[in-house]
C-alpha cells in the first residue's frame, strides 16, 4: 500500500505543523458488484493512527464513508526531533506503516 | 457505474424534492449511532465549523473540512470529532482522536456521500461536552452511463 | 475570360475557407480545458501537487523508470536522462520513424519494453502502465499540445476527424454532437465539456482511480450506447489523434481530475 506523506522537515518547538497523508486503497465499500454480478466485500481502511516519538497525536476510525484513496490532515504541535510514524489496517488485516522524521529547533 | 445502480440513483434524484422535509431521516440526538457516543449527553449547536461544497460533483469524493472552537489545553481540549452521514448506508462515517498534542482541533479529509443529503460533525470536548454543526451538500449524478 | 478567372478564384478561395472553417468546428481561441467544468473543489484537487490523487501513479512511475526490466536488463532511466522527457507527451500520439507505426504514449512505452529491454508489453489499464504513461506525462505539464498531422500521420489523423463526426450507438450520436454542438450546456446536472485530451491519464471520481484516455474514449462509447472497441484498437489511436490537434494548445495537466 503506497502512501505520501508530508509535513515539514524542520520546525521550531511549540510550533503547530500541518500532516497530510494520501494512502492508495480502493477502500471498497461492500455495496458495489463485479462484472458477472457478484458482490464485492467490504475492504477499507477502518483504523490509522499517528504516533511521534511514540506518543498517538492523532487516530482515525474509518468507514466505506471515507473516498477511495483515503486523504488526511490534521496539525501537531512541534515538540521535539525524532519521528513520525504512521500506522493503518484494513478489514482484511493488511497493515502499512511509513516513518518520516523531523527536525525541531528551539 | 452499473445501469441498477445509476437507475436506482436517479429515481433518488427524483423522488427526494417530492418527499415532505420531515420524511427525510436526520442524525437526531437519538440516534442510534450517536447516542453511543453521547451516552445521553445532549448535543449543543455551535463551536464547531463543518465545511463541505454546496454543490458536489461527484458524491465519490468530497472535500471535508471540520475545525472547532478550543484552545486545545491539558484542561480543554476536543477530544475526538465524529462524522454522521443522513443518507450513506453507512451512518457513522469517521472518528478522529485527538488531544492537546493536536494543537489546533481541525481534521480535513475526502467523503464519499451517496446523494444530496445533511452531514453532521460532533465534536466532544474534555469537560464532557458535546457541540455540532451541519452542512447541506447537493450532490450532482453523472448524466452518462460508464461501462467502460 | 478575365471575369471567368475572378469567379474560379473567388470560388477557390470559398472552398478553401470553407474547408478551414470545417476543419476546426472548435475555434482555438475557445479551447477550455476539461478542468473548466469542474467545481471549485476538484479544481483545487487537481492543482494540488500533495493531495492530487493522481499523483500516487505519477511516483509509481518515477520508481518504474529507474527500474530494470526485461532480457537486456535495461531500465528506461538507462537510456533516457533526466529531464529529457519534458514536452515529449504534448507531441503525442506521434507516428514511429522506424515503424511507420502510430503511437500514443502507452503504445511508446511499450514500444521501448518489447524493442528495446526485451520485456513484455504492459497490459493497457495495468498500474505499471497507468503509472509509466502518468509518470512522462506529467513531465510535460504546462506544455502546449502540438501533434503533428503532417506527412504520414495525416492519413490517420483524417480517419480521426470521420470517426469523431460519425454518428454511432443507440443513442446515434457522434462526438461532435455533444462536444461541439452543445458543450457548455447541461445534461442533467453535468456540464458537457469540450472532450479534451490534456489532463489523461487521469483521476476519474467516477472510477475512484486513475485511467487512461482510452478508458475514457470507451466509457463516452458505452455513454452513447455505441460498441467499445478494445484497448489498443487503431480507430482510437485516430482519434487521439484527431482530439490532440483539435485541442492545439492547450495545456498538458496531467494527472487531471476529472468528474
Amino acid at each position: 500500500m503506497a502512501a505520501r506523506i508530508q509535513i515539514p522537515k524542520q520546525a521550531k518547538r511549540g510550533e503547530v505543523i500541518e500532516v497530510r497523508i494520501v494512502i492508495q486503497h480502493d477502500m471498497e465499500t461492500g455495496y458495489r458488484h463485479d462484472d458477472v454480478g457478484h458482490l464485492i466485500k467490504r475492504n477499507v481502511i477502518n483504523a490509522f493512527s499517528c504516533r511521534y516519538n511514540g506518543i498517538e497525536v492523532f487516530r482515525a476510525d474509518l468507514s466505506s464513508g471515507i473516498s477511495a484513496n483515503p486523504y488526511l490532515q490534521f496539525y501537531t504541535v512541534a515538540e521535539a526531533s525524532g519521528e513520525f510514524e504512521f500506522y493503518w489496517i484494513d478489514d482484511e488485516g493488511r497493515q502499512g506503516l511509513e516513518r518520516q522524521s523531523i527536525v525541531v529547533t528551539a | 457505474m452499473r445501469r441498477r445502480d445509476f437507475l436506482a440513483g436517479a429515481a433518488g434524484l427524483v423522488a427526494l424534492p417530492a418527499l415532505p422535509q420531515a420524511a427525510r431521516a436526520q442524525v437526531t440526538p437519538l440516534d442510534p449511532h450517536l447516542w453511543a457516543i453521547t451516552k445521553g449527553v445532549p448535543v449543543s449547536k455551535g463551536r464547531v465549523r463543518l465545511e463541505l461544497p454546496q454543490l458536489a460533483d461527484n458524491g465519490n469524493s468530497v472535500a471535508m473540512k471540520v475545525s472547532v472552537d478550543s484552545p486545545m489545553t491539558a484542561n480543554d481540549h476536543v477530544k475526538g470529532i465524529h462524522l454522521f452521514s443522513d443518507r450513506n448506508p453507512v451512518t457513522h462515517m469517521a472518528s478522529f482522536h485527538l488531544g492537546p498534542r493536536a494543537g489546533k482541533a481541525e481534521v480535513s479529509s475526502r467523503v464519499r456521500l451517496a446523494g444530496s443529503q445533511r452531514v453532521t460533525a460532533v465534536a466532544q470536548f474534555s469537560d464532557g461536552s458535546f457541540w455540532s454543526d451541519t452542512a447541506e451538500v447537493v450532490v450532482t449524478l453523472s448524466a452518462c452511463l460508464d461501462e467502460s | 475570360m478575365k471575369r471567368g478567372c475572378t469567379a474560379a478564384f473567388l470560388a477557390l478561395a470559398c472552398t478553401v475557407a470553407l474547408a478551414w472553417a470545417q476543419e476546426r468546428s472548435l475555434p482555438l481561441d475557445q479551447l477550455k480545458s476539461g478542468s473548466a467544468f469542474l467545481g471549485q473543489d476538484l479544481r483545487t484537487l487537481q492543482a494540488d501537487e500533495f493531495a492530487n490523487p493522481g499523483m500516487l501513479w505519477v511516483e509509481r512511475g518515477e520508481k518504474l523508470w529507474s527500474e530494470p526490466a526485461g532480457k537486456a536488463n535495461r531500465s528506461c532511466a538507462g537510456c533516457h536522462r533526466d529531464g529529457s522527457m519534458r514536452g515529449v507527451a504534448a507531441r503525442y500520439p506521434k507516428i514511429d520513424a522506424a515503424s511507420g507505426k502510430l503511437l500514443n504514449l502507452e503504445g511508446r512505452i511499450n514500444l521501448c519494453r518489447t524493442a528495446r529491454m526485451g520485456a513484455e508489453a504492459l497490459r493497457y489499464e495495468s498500474e505499471d502502465l497507468l503509472a509509466l504513461t502518468a509518470f512522462v506525462a506529467r513531465q510535460s505539464r504546462g506544455e502546449p499540445l502540438s501533434a503533428a498531422i503532417d506527412g504520414p500521420a495525416r492519413v490517420r489523423f483524417e480517419a480521426g476527424r470521420i470517426f469523431y463526426h460519425q454518428r454511432r450507438g443507440q443513442l446515434n450520436l457522434s462526438c461532435a454532437h455533444c462536444h461541439d454542438a452543445n458543450w457548455g450546456k447541461r445534461l442533467l446536472a453535468e456540464t458537457i465539456t469540450q472532450g479534451h485530451p490534456n489532463g489523461w491519464p487521469a483521476y476519474r471520481l467516477e472510477w475512484q482511480t486513475l485511467g487512461s484516455l482510452e478508458r475514457r474514449l470507451r466509457a463516452c462509447l458505452s455513454g452513447i450506447r455505441a460498441e467499445m472497441l478494445p484497448y489498443g484498437a487503431p480507430e482510437y489511436l485516430d482519434l487521439e489523434l484527431f482530439l490532440a490537434w483539435r485541442a492545439q494548445g492547450l495545456a498538458v495537466e496531467t494527472p487531471g481530475v476529472r468528474r
